[in-house]
């Protein structure tokens, strides 16, 4: 059972109206797999990840997260969703609820947890992440690195099996990037299964197991950081990483 | 030369009244010609208004009638029940304030309004129980001040029974004359409280309807989102009156014979319906105004559809709408006076009994002139609680 992977994806396609956004993916996440998926805008990477909890849908092909296959069935949604933690570019945090009320609302919600241990385990996140001292501000007291931080702890509060990060650090100030990695390396070191799509580099040649290019809606190539960034077999692969890397 | 850190403002900033006028006033000749013209203007218009007020006009009319332009035709001997209520909600709201308003002292002086309100020469009966409602909002304000986290909840639980209170302790209970409580007809309901009523029905009922048209008009099923979509289009496209006087002339002919409904109640019916329309499309301008990120982080949490609209999208939308719905509000306390012509006697219509008495032909605009006042009172009122709520809810802050 250990070995069986935890996301299979087989031959999934996904159009919007006549565009081809996704063509046939493929793809296996081993448990305790740290995945990096990069490649050009609009090339279907944020697509692909957000077909994994169903805020997209895909039209063809299979995916089974965690033994539960995706469907129109919204139980099997639903639980998939619970299973699988995702943090925004935009942060999407409820601005209307302070970052103690954010991180056990679903908890208490969907796990019917006690309020009194949902609390106790949101603020033990919120050390993990640095900002305890925070836990009664509204989000928008906070910069967005302490907010993409109460995002991450928010996830992970419903103690998932996964966690999708969708360019997490795009619409942070360089200053704050760092602050949100190293919540994100940690994260990749406790052993956490993570699909992220970032052009963070340092991250992925930190802890990544594996790197996934994505163009024009296909994977056009994957391996180690290692194999990816030393020794790269497409050109196109080799023309985005020229691009990104060179400064 | 210790004190040359402080810093005064510039002369210039620092304002009294003559400086002010100076400049914002008399800045240069034609400000002065503007000013004066404009105060003789005033002048001219306010003097007509204040000498009628103070001379001219015969405001006997309204105090003879004061009852009839409160409880309407409601026996004097069943009234105390209405003062017990009005002494609940009081108490209520001075808790609230207690609790929730603890800085204002503006809110503090509104408990007293009954006392002042004691000084008019009403009779001794009203005076007794305005200065029993002026000690029960006290008593209630020192009680939320005091224990504010204990009552929180009760004060809560307090607002939700009151609407069934009021209906309870109006309608009364038994059947026969001599039995507790005694029903009183809603045929003898009149004035402020039949307005009062409808108006509180009227918004409490639409509310929770206009909430859920608006969700239906957003549902994927088809069914539910032409219905709603029908619904709404249809009743805001047809005069509150016409609604009314089908409630009142067509309602009884669909019914089966020997069913009736109470021609309140029809009203009541009517206006609620009738608000909901137009609540629904408020909401629905709400619930555009989140981002879809909002809808996706609740999903992706594994919130389901209801959870993700309870908890997360409609405090936000609800939030952001407040001066609408005030205003929708406030509509709808003005709009009930339609019932007059349809035969109730809320206050517009015990309005025209009063002015039907041989004895105040002609006094139309003492009479109208103080519903007015009663009016605008109470919608100022609305307005200012709302303006109290959104500073709170912190709108526009996060």
């Amino acid at each position: 059972m250990a070995d069986e992977p935890i996301i299979k994806v087989q031959d999934v396609h996904k159009w919007y109206g006549n565009f081809h956004a996704l063509k046939g993916i493929n793809m296996e996440v081993k448990r305790r797999e740290v995945i990096v998926i990069f490649g050009p805008s609009g090339s279907g990477k944020s697509t692909f990840i957000r077909t994994l909890n169903r805020l997209e849908e895909h039209q063809r092909g299979t995916i089974i997260v965690d033994g539960i296959e995706l469907s129109h069935d919204v139980r099997n949604i639903e639980q998939i969703r619970s299973e699988t933690g995702m943090v925004f570019q935009q942060f999407n945090l409820f601005p209307h609820l302070t970052v103690m009320q954010n991180i056990v609302l679903a908890p208490i919600q969907v796990r019917k947890w006690k309020k009194e241990k949902a609390e106790e385990i949101a603020m033990q996140l919120l050390e993990r992440v640095g900002i305890p001292e925070q836990a009664h501000k509204y989000p928008g007291q906070l910069s967005g690195g302490q907010q993409q931080r109460v995002a991450i702890a928010r996830s992970l509060a419903m103690q998932p099996k996964i966690m999708l990060f969708d360019e997490p650090t795009s619409a942070l100030d360089p200053e704050m990037i760092k602050e949100v990695l190293d919540v994100m390396i940690e994260l990749a070191k406790s052993g956490m299964t993570i699909l992220a799509v970032t052009h963070e580099m340092g991250f992925a040649r930190a802890v990544a197991d594996r790197m996934v290019f994505f163009d024009k809606g296909e994977i056009v190539e994957q391996g180690t950081p290692e194999q990816i960034f030393n020794n790269p077999q497409s050109d196109r692969t080799k023309l985005f990483l020229s691009q990104i890397l060179r400064h | 030369m210790s004190n040359l850190n402080t810093v005064l403002p510039p002369v210039s900033e620092r304002s009294n009244i003559l400086r002010w006028m100076r400049r914002n006033l008399f800045g240069s000749w034609y400000d002065a010609l503007l000013t004066i013209l404009g105060a003789l203007i005033a002048y001219w218009a306010v003097r007509g208004f204040l000498t009628w007020v103070f001379t001219v006009a015969e405001w006997e009319v309204v105090s003879t009638n004061m009852r009839l332009l409160m409880i309407g035709q409601y026996p004097l001997e069943h009234s105390d029940r209405l003062w017990v209520w009005l002494g609940f909600l009081v108490f209520l709201s001075g808790n609230s304030i207690g609790i929730w308003a603890r800085r204002s002292r503006f809110a503090v002086v509104l408990l007293l309004i009954p006392a002042l309100l004691a000084l008019f020469p009403f009779g001794d009966s009203p005076r007794q129980w305005l200065i029993l409602l002026c000690i029960a909002g006290l008593v209630g304000w020192g009680f939320g001040r005091a224990r504010p986290d204990v009552l929180k909840r009760s004060v809560i639980a307090g607002w939700v029974i009151s609407l069934p209170v009021i209906i309870l302790l109006t309608h009364g209970l038994s059947e026969s004359e001599s039995g507790f409580m005694p029903i009183v007809r809603t045929n003898l309901w009149g004035g402020l409280l039949l307005t009062f009523l409808l108006t509180v029905v009227g918004i409490l009922f639409s509310f929770p309807i206009g909430v859920l048209l608006a969700l239906g008009r957003r549902s994927e099923l088809p069914i539910i989102r032409w219905f709603s979509v029908g619904y709404i289009e249809i009743v805001r496209g047809v005069p509150l009156i016409t609604i009314l006087f089908m409630a009142q002339l067509m309602l009884p002919l669909f019914l089966p014979t020997g069913w009736t409904v109470d021609r309140v109640v029809r009203a009541m019916v009517g206006i609620t319906l009738f608000s909901a329309a137009y609540l629904a499309e408020n909401v629905r301008g709400g619930l555009q105004a989140i981002p879809r990120g909002q809808f996706e982080a609740a999903h992706a949490l594994g919130l389901n559809g209801f959870q993700t609209m309870t908890f997360v999208i409609l405090p936000q939308a609800l939030r952001l709408i407040i001066p609408i719905l005030v205003g929708q509000f406030i509509a709808v306390f003005k709009d009930t006076s339609l019932v007059a012509i349809v035969g109730l006697l809320d206050l517009v219509g015990i309005a025209k009994t009063v002015l039907a008495q041989p004895e105040f032909l002609g006094l139309q605009r003492e009479v109208y002139a103080f519903i007015s006042l009663i009016f605008w009172v109470l919608s100022y009122g609305m307005s200012y609680l709302s303006q109290q709520l959104e500073e709170r809810l912190g709108v526009g802050k996060r």
